[in-house]
């Protein structure tokens, strides 16, 4: 049973290394570019089956929205990017409660001792996707902040002048204002990235010990967990941004 | 018998992977008690208020999902810490 921080690379691509997290990366995009490609060829006014999921899924997750934004032009303005990153999210964490985790995979030796590199494992356990999924995230407040009150008024939000009414107090609270942005990149990493690595720890674990039926309880709780994280990222990705366009 | 202690006890401070393991054990278990508290007391507080107004049930229960998730994060980066105390 190997448990490493690191995504282990399966193969090299020249000199660049493809680890099983970016593997199913890759895996997980192609499914939603091409599900949706091929859904929007032929689309029945009255859905059914398939469309069907789909139109409730979304359908559900714009009222969500719009119960935040309380505006449906600015729910449709946010909706493409939450949505997004919700499906994106949700179909990574559930990854790791596939059949196949940690068990198959390539054999290699290290240190003298057999191990084994496996194919499955869900690339929100890997730290390099949730720090670049946050980082998108963050930057992209900014710039919807910036287009929606101005280069002015939205650094004015940040740089509070020290000769203007709350004085120093408002000096101080912008700039503890800038250091929180950068503790929310930190922030929404680590989150995605801690309860689904612990996760995937527990799961091996459980596995490890009993093999047969008593994990069934931690698979449950993983399946919610993947649920709760996917909605909290993409939640506090649209309260931020709510908060961007919102005068002080 | 003090002299015994103190033998194991510099035994298992001398070993690096033992004191890996103390450290990982510690920062865990300290991290888990605020973050279990806050959960706590947010929980209450949103079922005493459902328990006031059912017809808010599903509101209450977005916002509470949501600050309870802020928590937790809390206790992850704990967590996180004791992992990579372990492991790296």
């Amino acid at each position: 049973m190997e448990i490493s921080l690191a995504p282990e690379t399966i193969a090299y691509l020249g000199s660049f290394p493809i680890t099983n997290t970016f593997f199913i990366t890759i895996i997980i995009s192609l499914l939603i570019i091409i599900t949706s490609f091929l859904l929007q060829r032929k689309i029945n006014l009255i859905p059914k089956g398939f469309q069907n999921i789909l139109e409730w899924i979304l359908e559900n997750l714009l009222e969500l929205i719009d119960g935040v934004t309380k505006n449906r032009e600015q729910t449709r303005k946010f909706f493409p990017v939450v949505a997004t990153i919700f499906i994106f999210v949700i179909l990574s964490n559930w990854i790791e409660i596939v059949p196949g985790l940690g068990t198959i995979g390539l054999k290699h030796f290290q240190e003298g001792k057999e191990g084994i590199i496996p194919f499955i494992r869900s690339n929100s356990a890997d730290l390099n996707m949730t720090l670049a999924l946050s980082l998108v995230v963050v930057i992209l407040v900014q710039f919807i902040g910036i287009t929606a009150l101005g280069v002015k008024k939205y650094t004015g939000k940040f740089l509070v002048s020290p000769l203007k009414k709350p004085y120093f107090v408002g000096t101080f609270v912008g700039a503890l204002e800038i250091i929180s942005e950068f503790a929310k990149i930190i922030s929404f990493s680590f989150r995605l990235f801690g309860n689904i690595f612990a996760g995937e720890v527990l799961l091996t674990v459980a596995l490890t010990l009993v093999p047969y039926f008593l994990p069934l309880p931690f698979l449950l709780l993983e399946i919610f967990v993947g649920f709760i994280q996917a909605l909290v990222f993409a939640m506090l990705a649209l309260v931020f941004m709510k908060i961007a366009t919102e005068h002080h | 018998m003090v002299n015994e202690t103190k033998a194991v006890v510099e035994g298992a401070l001398n070993n690096v992977e033992s004191a890996k393991a103390i450290g990982a054990a510690i920062s865990i278990g300290m991290g888990a008690i605020g973050s279990g508290i806050g959960i706590g007391l947010l929980a209450s507080k949103a079922l005493e208020a459902i328990g006031r107004n059912p017809e808010a049930a599903s509101k209450i229960q977005t916002v509470m999902i949501l600050a309870i998730a802020f928590t937790e994060a809390i206790a992850i980066y704990a967590l996180v810490v004791a992992l990579i105390i372990k492991f790296v």
